[in-house]
């Protein structure tokens, strides 16, 4: 009875995703990586584009997977991206399975090369959560059903960025968390996935910040909400908000901290590596390295080794002591967070190029690049063998 | 809120046969639930519940769907637009009340953005509703109906090989058009025509301005300093300012879109404020946007009445990038800014400038009583 009970326990903590699932930004467990994947090596569109659909707006957001089907945020409108929209598309065909559009209820000006539809969505494995710029966060079913709505910057009218905002949402367990820094009304909230409704909302640093939250997953199961800010990195009950620790650094404000165990390297003094001990009440800094601080992209874990895009150099330092071991110059301006598939590195610059670099300990190896001849800023996602890239104008499916 | 809900179930109650009375009540007690949510997740345990019911109405039901956005709030207006698409896109072979869509649509009473939906899902099945719809929307309230109208019309100029029935036909264009980019392109033709456009006035910026400056804003602090203008605006007197004694100066800004340059009136500083002061005679009482464009924190006054207030420097500028309402008087109004320069150093850090007008809701310059003459002939036909 003892061993029936301790089974079924385990399977209603099982997660409702599975290994094939994408369904946050950089990736289901936030480390960009998808390593049981052989994904294509090289690219033409004869040989490996298994598809590519038309998308009704920009976007600057990466694309989720959950099961088999995609869903890619985007935004139009004449003079302003004042429309929201929420598409699925099929895995297998392409085809596209329904659109949502929504009306933005918060500011929606931004940069040229921004886009209101600059935050990568996230699911729960059975909703989905569709953040923006202005603030909006629409949920709806997987098969588009609207479950409810929030508009932030309506309930907090200061808060917007006019060069626009990019922090992606969050999903622990029932809780969807954003974070909305700006110079006006500036916070962090935790809203319920079921209802909509606001668990908790902490005040954050008044300054722009595009960095998104991300988990530190603990050895004893419990999770932390790590929230970064220009002045430091604190960490939060997901169901509360409680602060439970604090580390002051100067940060960056784009690229995003990545968690390993309970190691998080966060992007500050170029990159901090910092321990955690469950249940402990500071962080402890392992190392820092200038060399391997990322512009935009962040930092991305695999096989003892970092990985960091700054100005058009990938570096790959060692992950235990900081060390930069080796540099490949690539081309462009990099803002997608590269994913790291079958042992090879998937970097995609704005210009629409996507780099395949093998690392090896000592050098890494630019094996080829994929020329897609379109504006790519949303980082890209993995579903088996599928590189799924999106631009301002499709989403394409790349197959080996 | 309340009892426009109540009005609206006791509405679409009485509106419908006896029979269906039953599901209708439910449909218009659903619709009332969601027209309810409110700010900070008001109202969202109920109307979750109401949204998955609704999810199941009937092609027929979308009509009273779209009618339930008149009058509601935008986030109630998203939670019914993701209903009635739901329910639009489960309908097997496109099958829409299009008869009862149009009629919806001919209404202007409704929603605009209720509207624009209702041609969006018979256009959806109908091809031919953009040829049979849209030239007649031209000054429609809705701006998105009102913008296909003018896009055809533009094109439709555009097509016009006499000189005087093409400016005749841009005419029209510009005068329906409220997106800068239609407004813009309408322009050039007319320009191109040989015309003197005048688009400051189509706009409706405000272009003479009392400026004084500059207050002192030394790390920041003279946000919250209420310097003399926000007391009285005396414009005789003179005060210490930033860097000696400073008075009134008079600016009278000469570019299409309103925008005036306080690095050209007071001279490049930091950590400084200037304010400006102009004075508004409305025809009648009536509720108006103030919108403006600035890179700079700013504060904005109506007959002393603090409206709005932005603490944000240099993120960008656009036209109607802060929106505020307020209430004009008929006759004299004062208008006060206050625009705030920080000390950031970087060369995109720099612009101390605003542009600033006054509309209706859907972007109608509303002008001043005293404004000079319009320019060109068509510009009366815009004037409130």
């Amino acid at each position: 009875m003892k061993r029936f009970l301790l089974l079924a326990f385990a399977v209603l903590l099982l997660p409702l995703f599975t290994a094939a699932d994408w369904l946050q930004f950089r990736g289901s467990d936030q480390t960009s990586l998808a390593l049981d994947s052989k994904l294509a090596l090289k690219y033409s569109p004869e040989q490996n584009l298994a598809w590519k659909a038309p998308l009704v707006g920009k976007g600057v957001s990466g694309p989720i997977v959950v099961g088999n089907r995609i869903f890619v945020t985007a935004s139009n409108g004449a003079n302003k991206q004042d429309h929201l929209h929420v598409l699925a598309f099929d895995m297998e065909s392409g085809k596209r399975l329904w659109k949502r559009e929504f009306w933005a209820t918060g500011r929606c000006f931004h940069h040229p090369t921004s886009s209101v539809a600059a935050p990568t969505p996230a699911s729960d494995g059975k909703r989905i959560f569709a953040f923006y710029s202005s603030n909006d966060l629409a949920c709806l079913d997987l098969e588009g059903n609207l479950l409810w709505y929030r508009g932030l910057a309506h309930d907090y009218p200061k808060a917007g960025n006019d060069v626009g905002m990019s922090s992606s949402p969050l999903v622990v367990g029932e809780t969807v968390i954003v974070q909305v820094e700006n110079q006006g009304d500036s916070f962090a909230a935790g809203i319920n996935t079921a209802t909509g409704e606001t668990r908790w909302r902490v005040q954050r640093p008044a300054g722009a910040n595009w960095a998104s939250p991300a988990a530190l997953r603990g050895k004893d199961g419990k999770q932390l909400v790590l929230l970064q800010s220009g002045n430091g990195l604190t960490a939060h009950d997901p169901l509360t908000g409680e602060q439970k620790w604090k580390y002051d650094a100067g940060c960056s404000s784009i690229p995003s901290p990545t968690t390993v165990g309970n190691r998080i390297y966060l992007p500050a003094n170029g990159l901090t590596a910092l321990d955690v001990e469950d249940g402990a009440t500071a962080a402890n800094i392992a190392w820092d390295s200038i060399k391997l601080g990322g512009e935009n992209a962040s930092p991305v874990i695999s096989g003892g080794k970092v990985f960091a895009l700054r100005k058009d150099v990938l570096s790959g330092g060692d992950e235990k002591t900081g060390t930069e071991l080796w540099q490949v110059r690539l081309k462009g301006r990099f803002w997608a967070t590269p994913v790291v598939a079958g042992g090879h590195v998937y970097c995609v610059n704005q210009d629409g190029q996507c780099f395949v670099i093998k690392p090896g300990d000592e050098k890494g190896e630019l094996v080829s690049t994929m020329e897609l001849g379109d504006a790519i800023l949303g980082s890209p996602a993995v579903a088996g063998n599928a590189l799924l890239i999106r631009s301002d104008k499709f989403l394409y499916k790349i197959v080996p | 809120m309340i009892l426009r809900n109540a009005l609206f179930t006791w509405g679409l109650v009485l509106a419908v046969p006896v029979c269906a009375v039953s599901a209708e009540g439910d449909l218009a007690k659903n619709l009332a639930i969601v027209r309810g949510v409110g700010v900070k997740g008001e109202g969202h345990a109920k109307a979750t519940a109401a949204a998955k019911a609704l999810a199941q109405s009937s092609a027929a039901e979308l009509p009273a769907i779209l009618a339930a956005m008149d009058g509601c709030s935008v986030l109630a207006e998203n939670w019914l637009r993701g209903i009635a698409e739901g329910v639009a896109q489960k309908q097997v072979g496109g099958k829409l009340p299009v008869a009862e869509l149009e009629k919806f649509l001919a209404q202007t009473k409704h929603s605009p953005r209720a509207r624009r939906l209702a041609y969006e899902f018979v256009a959806g099945v109908d091809d031919s509703a953009e040829k049979r719809l849209i030239p007649t929307l031209l000054n429609d309230p809705s701006l998105e109906l009102r913008r296909d109208a003018v896009a055809l019309a533009l094109a439709d100029a555009a097509k016009v090989e006499d000189k005087k029935a093409a400016q005749a036909a841009f005419h029209k264009a510009f005068s329906a058009a409220r997106d800068n980019d239609q407004i813009k392109a309408a322009a050039d033709k007319l320009k191109e025509l040989g015309e003197t456009v005048d688009l400051a006035t189509h706009y409706g910026f405000l272009q003479t301005w009392q400026i004084i400056g500059p207050f002192d804003n030394t790390g920041d602090k003279g946000w919250d300093v209420a310097y003399p203008p926000e007391a009285k605006v005396d414009l005789v007197a003179k005060y210490p300012g930033l860097k000696g004694e400073i008075g009134w100066k008079e600016a009278t800004g000469k570019d299409d879109f309103g925008m005036i340059d306080l690095t050209k009136v007071l001279d490049k500083h930091k950590g400084a404020i200037a304010y400006a002061s102009t004075e508004f005679i409305s025809e009648k009482d009536q509720q108006v946007d103030l919108r403006l464009g600035s890179y700079n924190a700013h504060k904005i006054w109506l007959n002393g009445e603090e409206l709005t207030a932005n603490h944000v420097y240099h993120a960008g500028q656009q036209i109607d990038q802060y929106l505020t309402q307020g209430k004009m008087k008929k006759g004299k109004n004062a208008i006060l800014l206050k625009i705030c320069q920080n000390e950031q150093t970087e060369a995109w850090a720099q612009s101390w400038q605003f542009q600033f007008r006054i509309c209706d809701t859907i972007g109608t310059a509303i002008l001043s009583q005293d404004r000079p003459s319009a320019k060109t002939a068509f510009l009366p036909a815009i004037r409130r």
